[in-house]
C-alpha cells in the first residue's frame, strides 16, 4: 500500500508538472506580443518594453519557462497587471465566495441526489426511478446561467425571498454574505445534483444485487435497516469519488453562476480578467484550480483506499 | 456499422425499442431540419430591427415575440441554431479526430503510453469552462475559435477511451494474426483496432456534441464567445438579459431550444450507447 500512494504522489507531481506547462504554454500561444495585447492599442513602445521585461518577456523562452515553474512552485504566480498585485493575493482575496458557494451547492447537492438516487434504484424500473433519471437527465441538459437567471428574475426580484445579486457590499457581515449565496447555491446545487443522482443510483443497484444483501434479508432483517445499514454504507465509497469528480463540474458552474449574480468570487475574476487581457491572472486561476482538481481526486482515492478493505494495491 | 441487413435491423430496433430515444431523435431532427432550412421557413428576416416592434410580446405578428432592436425573436432563433449546431458538430467531429489519433498513439506505442496519458490527465484536471475561456481569450473570439478551444478541451475524453479500447484490442488473437500476416503497424492502427472501438467513440462523440453546446452556450453569455453580433443561443440570452424583468420571453425562448437540444442528444447517446454495447448498459 504505501509503494502505492508513493507512486499515487509521484505521478501527481508529474500531473501538476503538466498542468504548470499547459498553462505557460496556451498563454504564449497568443499571436503577437502579449505586452502590447494587454496594454492595448494607445501604450507606447517604452512602456510595452518595460512590461515586457516586468514580465521576463524579453528572456529566451527556455529561461522563461524555468523562470514560471521555479516560481510556480513556490507559490510565486507572478503579477497581475490590472491590480498590480500578486497573482496569489489577488486569488485569495476572491476565494472566499467561490469556496462557501461550492460548499453550499455540493451540500445541497447531496441532500437532493442521495435519497433521489437510493430511492430510484430500491424501486427499480417504477414510474418514480423512470422520474428520477429523466429529472436528473433534464437537469444536465439545462445551462446552469438560465436556471441562474429565471430563479433570479422570479423567486428574487419578483417574490423577493432571496437577495437578487452581488455580495452585500463592502462592510457586510458575513451572514449577510451568506445570505446572498443562497439562491447561488440552490442553483448549482440543483445542477449538481443530475450526476450525483445517476451514479448514487448505479452503485446502489449494484450492492443491492450482492449476496451479502440477500443474507441480510433472509436473515429476516428490515428492508429500511438492509438498505440504511448494509447498503448504503457500501455505496458511499463510489458516491465519495463522484463527489471529487464533481469539483469540476462545480467550479465550472461557478464560473457562469457568479457572473449572473455579481457575486465577486474567482469566476468573476477570471471571466473580467479575459475581458481586461490580464493573463497573468488568467494562468494562475487555471494552475490554482487544476491543482486542486488533482489534489482532491487524490484524497479521494485514498479516502477510497482506508474504508474499502478490499480495494488492494 | 453492420454489414447486413439482418444486424441493421436489429441495432435499429433495440435502439428505438426504448420509446424516449425515439422521441429525442424525432425532436432533434426536428430542431436540426428547421434551424438547416432557415431561410425557407423563417418568418421574418432576423437582422431586421424595427424601432416601434422593441419587445413586443410574442403574438400573431412576432410569433415568439420580438427583441430590443424589434427583431423577429422566431426568426433569430432559427438562424441562431445553425451556429449552435454546427459548433456542437463541429467539436464533436475534431475532438474526436484529435482524440482518436492520441488515443491510438497511446494504446499502440509503450513508450508513449505513460507520458501521453499523465499528458491527458493534466488537460482533463482543467474544468471545461475554464480552459475554454483561457483558450479563446488568447486565439480571439470568432465562431472557428470557439469550435478549436472546445475541441482541444474534449478530445482528452476521447482519447482515454480510445487509448483504453487499444490497450485491450490490442492484445486479441485476430490482431497478432493480422501482424503475423504482415500487416503493418498503421493498417492494423486503423482497420482491425479503429474499426472495432468505432462505438465507444460515436457514443462519446454523442455527448461531447450536447456539452459543447452548453459549453458555446456558456461562452456566448460571459461573454468570450464568438462575436456578440453573431446570433447564437448563448448570444440570444446574453443580449436578452438587460429586458429579463420586462420580457422574460428573451431568455426563455433560446433556454428552452438550448435545453432541448441538449436532452434529446444526451438521451440519443444514451440510447446508442446501450444498442452498440449491451455489456456498456448501466441500468439507465
Amino acid at each position: 500500500m504505501k509503494t502505492y500512494i508513493l507512486k499515487r504522489i509521484i505521478g501527481l507531481m508529474v500531473v501538476i508538472f503538466l498542468v504548470l506547462t499547459i498553462a505557460f504554454v496556451i498563454v504564449r500561444l497568443a499571436p503577437g506580443d502579449p505586452a502590447a495585447l494587454m496594454l492595448g492599442p494607445e501604450a507606447s513602445a517604452e512602456d510595452a518594453a518595460a512590461l515586457r521585461k516586468q514580465l521576463g518577456l524579453d528572456q529566451p523562452i527556455v529561461i522563461q519557462y524555468l523562470t514560471f515553474v521555479f516560481n510556480a512552485v513556490q507559490g510565486d504566480l507572478g503579477r497581475s497587471i490590472f491590480f498590480n498585485q500578486p497573482v496569489t493575493e489577488v486569488l485569495l482575496g476572491r476565494a472566499e465566495p467561490t469556496i462557501f458557494l461550492s460548499l453550499f451547492s455540493l451540500l445541497i447537492a447531496l441532500v437532493i441526489a442521495t435519497p433521489i438516487g437510493i430511492y430510484a434504484a430500491y424501486r427499480r424500473g417504477s414510474w418514480l426511478d423512470q422520474g428520477a433519471i429523466s429529472t436528473a437527465m433534464l437537469a444536465a441538459s439545462i445551462p446552469s446561467f438560465w436556471t441562474g437567471l429565471m430563479f433570479q428574475r422570479y423567486l428574487a426580484t419578483e417574490l423577493g425571498w432571496f437577495p437578487a445579486s452581488g455580495y452585500g457590499g463592502p462592510d457586510a457581515d458575513f451572514w449577510t454574505r451568506m445570505g446572498h449565496l443562497a439562491l447561488p447555491s440552490i442553483v448549482l446545487g440543483i445542477v449538481n445534483s443530475a450526476l450525483i443522482i445517476r451514479f448514487t443510483r448505479a452503485s446502489m443497484l449494484d450492492i443491492l444485487g450482492e449476496d451479502y444483501i440477500r443474507t441480510a434479508r433472509s436473515k429476516g432483517m428490515g428492508e429500511a435497516r438492509v438498505i440504511l445499514r448494509h447498503a448504503l454504507k457500501n455505496a458511499a465509497i463510489p458516491i465519495i469519488t463522484v463527489v471529487g469528480l464533481t469539483f469540476a463540474l462545480l467550479v465550472s458552474g461557478a464560473v457562469v453562476t457568479e457572473r449572473v449574480f455579481n457575486i465577486p468570487g474567482m469566476g468573476n475574476l477570471i471571466v473580467s480578467a479575459v475581458l481586461r487581457r490580464d493573463y497573468p491572472v488568467i494562468q494562475g486561476t487555471l494552475i490554482v484550480v487544476a491543482t486542486l482538481y488533482v489534489l482532491i481526486n487524490l484524497a479521494t482515492d485514498l479516502v477510497y483506499l482506508l474504508v474499502d478493505k478490499r480495494v488492494k494495491y | 456499422m453492420a454489414a447486413t441487413t439482418t444486424d441493421d435491423a436489429s441495432f435499429l430496433d433495440l435502439l428505438f425499442s426504448r420509446r424516449n430515444v425515439l422521441a429525442a431523435l424525432i425532436l432533434f431532427v426536428v430542431i436540426a431540419v428547421l434551424c438547416l432550412l432557415a431561410p425557407l421557413v423563417a418568418p421574418a428576416d432576423p437582422f431586421k430591427m424595427s424601432v416601434r416592434a422593441r419587445l413586443t410580446e410574442p403574438g400573431v405578428q412576432f410569433l415568439l415575440g420580438a427583441d430590443a432592436f424589434g427583431r423577429d425573436v422566431a426568426s433569430r432563433l432559427l438562424y441562431a441554431g445553425r451556429v449552435s449546431l454546427t459548433i456542437g458538430l463541429g467539436v464533436a467531429a475534431f475532438a474526436s479526430v484529435i482524440g482518436i489519433a492520441i488515443g491510438l498513439v497511446a494504446g499502440f506505442f509503450r513508450k508513449l503510453d505513460a507520458p501521453m496519458s499523465r499528458l491527458i490527465d493534466a488537460m482533463m484536471a482543467f474544468p471545461d469552462i475554464l480552459l475554454a475561456i483561457a483558450l479563446v481569450s488568447i486565439l480571439g473570439g470568432s465562431m472557428v475559435n470557439v469550435m478549436i478551444a472546445l475541441s482541444i478541451v474534449y478530445a482528452p475524453r476521447i482519447a482515454r477511451i480510445v487509448r483504453a479500447s487499444t490497450l485491450v484490442i490490442r492484445e486479441l488473437p485476430y490482431v497478432e494474426a493480422a501482424r503475423a500476416l504482415g500487416s503493418s503497424t498503421p493498417t492494423i492502427m486503423f482497420t482491425h483496432v479503429l474499426r472495432n472501438i468505432l462505438s465507444p467513440i460515436i457514443v462519446q462523440a454523442t455527448f461531447i456534441f450536447a456539452y459543447a453546446m452548453l459549453a458555446e452556450a456558456g461562452l456566448s453569455f460571459l461573454g468570450v464567445g464568438v462575436d456578440p453580433a453573431t446570433p447564437t443561443w448563448g448570444t440570444m440570452i446574453n443580449e436578452g438579459r438587460q429586458y429579463i424583468d420586462q420580457a422574460a420571453f428573451l431568455i426563455v425562448f433560446p433556454g428552452l431550444a438550448i435545453s432541448a437540444s441538449v436532452l434529446s442528444l444526451q438521451l440519443i447517446g444514451d440510447g446508442l450507447r446501450d444498442a452498440l454495447d449491451p455489456r456498456l448498459a448501466k441500468d439507465l
